[in-house]
């Protein structure tokens, strides 16, 4: 074999550029049923990047990201149907609610020293309680969910995100791509130095003089925001919100489930992950269908042993593997 | 609250609490030697009731009796489980042990949703609506029947971990495991004995459970939330702590269910927990870490 014509970031390059250009071209070439699985792929990669800043960038297991999820999306929602202030400004306010629901959790951990399983925990605790305060809280609809409202007449106002199936693609794609942008940005900055200090040994960290509890709280923080928005995304999507769908704990495994099989702390984990799991769920329903087995649960019992044999087998990831193969990378990054 | 209610559901929330403390002190177990997080405890809790139902079914074996060989059958599943499935996994990153555990949680739910159904089950038990009454306080009979069951069955257990060369060289691995492979223990093999005995605490506690509640396979998340609640409140890895745990969000939802709704049970297990990781991180038994 020769060698390679170019180094490997020039040609881990030129593959984005070529991915990016097909995401774009893709509402013109493919139908609307793919379109819509490939938009489900790129809203999983942008929360597989916000989960993957905190765990893979700073070794914090959230398994409660649903909370944050849920809070943007009711954040916002609420804004928007109870006093007429539309998402381009509840976006902030959702944000704003998750990081402080995220300083609680952090404040709780750090300060005591919750660490390891207690902090994962913690978070599902959390994101329970949330769900079973909105199952209970009237105003927002409780159980019975809450429902934005779809108007003909509102239809291309675009600044509170009403639009057509094209524009949710399209801001998918900017969500997803922005998503790669900051986790690129954060990694090579020195707080991304110090997170990456942290993840691999907290006490060294300390000792080398990082604010350990400091940087914790901003992953912890822009991992929160960054789902919240995803939350806002969901709301004005669907129309509507459930507590037991959107705070729920299958929420909070799905959001993570793209990072770990795309690969932990990677840049494109999350990505590859999502663009894996989400066709690979899809084709799982069609084949059945075919086989005649769609009675509910099959899906998902297949699903479950995917899980842990992809586990078993790739405990890295697909992409560190993938990008040695493409020779896109010369070593783990 | 009148004082006989109070009275009444004090000792109605530690007799549930008691069944808890023995599923969540599998869970305790499991943690405590093998450092590994069982997720899918609520799942086996489950599949435990389905075989009590299925036995009830078949044989119309009372679930509390049933107990017994259900508790056998999963210390064998949770033996082998350990040795073929989890062993690999014991020396890597949480996240990854979690999405093994994860997979089969999801394994084991829809394969009962599959065969089962999502419907709700129950056994009528010819006592099953049968009570105690002490002057104006009423107990269920049945929950007596499995608060005992659920006793007995935690008492075996600690003569075991006390009285028995293995149990002995469990605690010894949990304590320092460099130590005891040092002096020749057999580690691998102490691991799935642990995990079998957890696993048998969670199956003899959801047989036990078939006979106190309904169940469908949608519970299964609940009640792996349940005994996480229970495990840190009374203090990851220590057995009283677990005991302790259950008796304590056992009557505390007993509370919440007699003043405020149902549903607000699980809240008030959650704000306990908040409570007791600010306060005490390690749990109300636990040790602090050094």
């Amino acid at each position: 074999m020769s060698a390679s014509p170019a180094s490997p970031g020039a040609r881990q390059t030129v593959a984005l550029a070529l991915f990016g250009l097909a995401l774009v071209a893709a509402p013109f070439v493919v139908d609307r049923y793919i379109l819509s699985i490939i938009l489900l792929c790129l809203i999983g990669a942008y929360l597989g990047q916000a989960w993957n800043i905190l765990m893979g960038f700073c070794g914090l297991l959230s398994l409660g990201h649903a909370l944050y999820l849920g809070l943007g999306a009711y954040g916002a929602a609420a804004l928007y149907v109870k006093f007429g202030i539309g998402p381009w400004l509840g976006v902030f306010v959702a944000m704003a609610l998750a990081v402080a629901a995220s300083f609680v959790i952090g404040w709780l951990g750090f300060r005591f020293r919750i660490e390891g399983v207690y902090f994962s925990l913690l978070t599902i605790a959390f994101a329970e309680s949330a769900r079973i305060g909105f199952d209970n809280w009237a105003w927002l609809g409780g159980a019975a969910g809450f429902f934005l409202p779809v108007r003909a007449e509102d239809f291309g106002q675009y600044w509170n995100l009403r639009g057509g199936p094209f524009f949710f693609y399209y801001l998918a794609l900017a969500l997803a791509a922005g998503g790669l942008f900051v986790s690129a940005r954060l990694r090579a900055s020195k707080l991304g130095h110090a997170w990456l200090a942290i993840r691999e040994d907290a006490q060294a960290a300390r000792a080398l003089g990082v604010n350990v509890t400091r940087a914790r709280f901003m992953a912890l923080f822009v991992s929160a925001a960054m789902t919240a928005v995803g939350g806002v995304y969901l709301a004005f999507w669907g129309n509507n919100i459930f507590p037991g769908q959107i705070f729920d704990m299958a929420h909070s495994i799905d959001i993570m489930l793209g990072p770990i099989v795309g690969g932990v702390g990677t840049l494109f984990g999350p990505i590859v992950g999502s663009f894996l799991l989400v066709p690979l769920g899809e084709a799982l329903i069609e084949a059945l269908r075919a086989l005649g087995l769609n009675a509910p649960g099959a899906k998902a019992l297949v699903y479950g042993f995917l899980l842990m044999g992809i586990i078993a087998a790739a405990p890295s990831g697909v992409w560190p593997w993938l990008a040695r193969r493409l020779r896109l990378q010369d070593r783990e990054q | 609250m009148s004082l006989p209610l109070f009275v009444e559901v004090l000792i109605q929330g530690m007799l549930t609490g008691l069944v808890y403390g023995l599923m969540a002190l599998g869970l305790s177990v499991i943690f405590g030697v093998v450092r590994v997080v069982n997720f899918a405890h609520g799942e086996f809790a489950v599949l435990a009731m389905y075989a009590a139902f299925v036995l009830f079914g078949l044989f119309h074996l009372d679930p509390i009796i049933a107990s017994i060989p259900i508790a056998a059958a999963f210390f064998v599943i949770g033996y082998l489980l350990q040795r073929a499935v989890v062993q690999p996994f014991v020396t890597r990153p949480q996240h990854e042990q979690f999405i093994l555990l994860v997979g089969l949680s999801i394994v084991i739910v829809n394969a009962l949703l599959l065969i089962f159904g999502p419907e709700s089950r129950h056994v009528d038990l010819p006592y099953s609506f049968d009570s105690f009454s002490i002057g104006s306080i009423l107990i269920d009979e049945v929950r007596v029947y499995g608060a005992l069951a659920a006793l007995a069955v935690t008492a075996v257990l600690f003569a075991f971990f006390r009285f028995t060369s293995t149990g002995v060289a469990i605690r010894a691995a949990a304590d320092n495991l460099v130590g005891a492979a040092v002096v020749g223990l057999d580690v691998k093999r102490l691991y799935a004995i642990s995990f079998g005995v957890g696993l048998a605490c969670v199956g003899a506690a959801g047989a036990i459970m078939m006979a106190l509640t309904d169940m469908t396979p949608m519970l299964a998340p609940s009640l792996t939330l349940l005994a996480f609640t229970i495990v840190i409140v009374g203090g990851l890895g220590s057995m009283v702590g677990a005991l302790a745990g259950g008796l304590l969000i056992g009557v505390a939802e007993a509370a919440a269910s007699a003043l405020a709704s149902p549903s607000m049970k699980s809240m008030v297990s959650f704000g306990l927990l908040i409570v007791v990781l600010a306060l005490r991180p390690q749990g109300l038994f636990g040790k602090a870490e050094a």
